[in-house]
């Protein structure tokens, strides 16, 4: 059934989400830390293991695969509603703070990529030792 | 007539919102295949038209909300929410080895701590560029290079003005409209091609609505790697903020 998958989806999302509120109030911020992350999280642990294959595969596996497709469509919506008008009014100091963030950022990624690819390796040297 | 297509609309707002999406898209993929030969990807064009469309909103409205502050296109403003979006990243997770994310798993945790720090120093640095001295000024604008939201909560905990608060939400705005777009046009050189790498993406960049569609339009099998570091971003910068970085900041001026 189609909707067990949708289900399941469902249950990893509010659960993830209930986890993110939690941790925000721990921390005694007013925000959702990392819940999407954690029912991302659970999706994946649900989908490899064995108790939860009735709800992750044949037909029930049509029900999450739907969503995953309409991601697309769904981030084309996100982008119509966000506020590029405010984005373009805030002046030149908003610009040049925003872009300059971006490029850092985009320059550290093949850096920080880096750390991890090394410890990989080095693990995988330690396996082989 | 008018009143009467006007209810349709209305009534059916969600409904009306996947056809006008779909059109869209289908449209973004005929000017790939038929002005770029494919060069483009289709969804890069569908996310910027959706970005210009959305500042056209702004612009006639004056909301906050771009394309779905129109009436008749109110729908896409709960396509495209917050609860559809968060449910649709989750379902990519489906079908993510355990064993991939455990490859960049310390790596993706670096990224979000360095990433927050960064973004956080460029944006308080171009403050103090512009002349701002107030700690107060530059932790609320370094803030908002944060993230958009990380902005106006730093800014409000340590009493920021309303001024500040919306040059650091538009800074923010600048942040993640730069990566929907600039993603695609930057991956390969960054060498942004596997699941640890794009980890390591969506923990720097961090603002989830920035990765999310700058992911979709390289590479959609990098999506879920991406989101997953990304989710966690504005909430540590909701919580360095107003505390240690603003300390930082009051250190030093």
């Amino acid at each position: 059934m189609i909707i067990y998958g949708v289900a399941l989806l469902s249950t990893c999302l509010v659960i993830g989400m209930l986890i993110g509120q939690v941790i925000g109030a721990a921390l005694g911020i007013d925000a959702n830390v990392g819940g999407v992350g954690i029912a991302m999280l659970l999706l994946v642990l649900a989908s490899n293991s064995v108790r939860f294959r009735p709800l992750s595969s044949g037909a029930a596996a049509q029900g999450i695969a739907f969503w995953s497709a309409m991601y697309i469509p769904i981030v084309v919506a996100m982008a119509a509603q966000q506020n590029v008008a405010a984005a373009a009014s805030g002046g030149l100091l908003a610009l040049v703070a925003g872009v300059a963030a971006v490029v850092v950022s985009f320059l550290l990624v093949p850096v920080i990529s880096r750390i991890g690819n090394s410890e990989a390796a080095s693990e995988q040297r330690g396996d082989a030792q | 007539m008018i009143d009467l297509i006007e209810s349709v609309f209305l009534r059916n707002s969600l409904v009306v919102a996947f056809a006008v999406i779909g059109v869209t898209i289908w449209f973004s993929y005929f000017l790939a295949d038929k002005l770029t030969a494919g060069r483009l990807h289709g969804s890069a064009i569908a996310i910027a038209l959706g970005l210009l469309a959305a500042y056209w909103g702004g612009t006639v409205t004056g909301g906050s909300k771009g394309v779905a502050d129109i009436t008749l296109l109110g729908g896409i403003g709960l396509m495209g929410g917050g609860m559809l979006r968060d449910f649709a990243i989750v379902s990519t997770a489906f079908g993510v080895h355990l064993s991939e994310l455990k490859k960049a798993g310390l790596a993706g945790v670096v990224s979000i701590f360095a990433g927050v720090i960064v973004s956080f120093v460029v944006g308080a640095a171009v403050a103090v560029a512009f002349g701002y001295t107030d700690p107060i000024a530059i932790t609320t604008i370094g803030a908002g290079a944060v993230t958009y939201i990380v902005g106006p909560v730093t800014g409000e905990a340590i009493g920021a003005s309303g001024e500040m608060i919306t040059l650091s939400v538009a800074a923010g705005l600048v942040k993640s409209i730069l990566v929907m777009i600039g993603t695609p046009l930057v991956a390969r050189s960054i060498g942004l091609n596997n699941p640890q790498s794009a980890m390591v993406f969506g923990g720097l960049m961090g603002t989830t609505s920035g990765v999310a569609a700058g992911l979709a339009a390289t590479d959609p099998k990098l999506v879920p790697y991406g989101a997953m570091t990304a989710t966690f971003y504005t909430g540590v910068g909701c919580l360095l903020g107003p505390s240690v970085l603003f300390f930082a900041v009051s250190a030093l001026f």
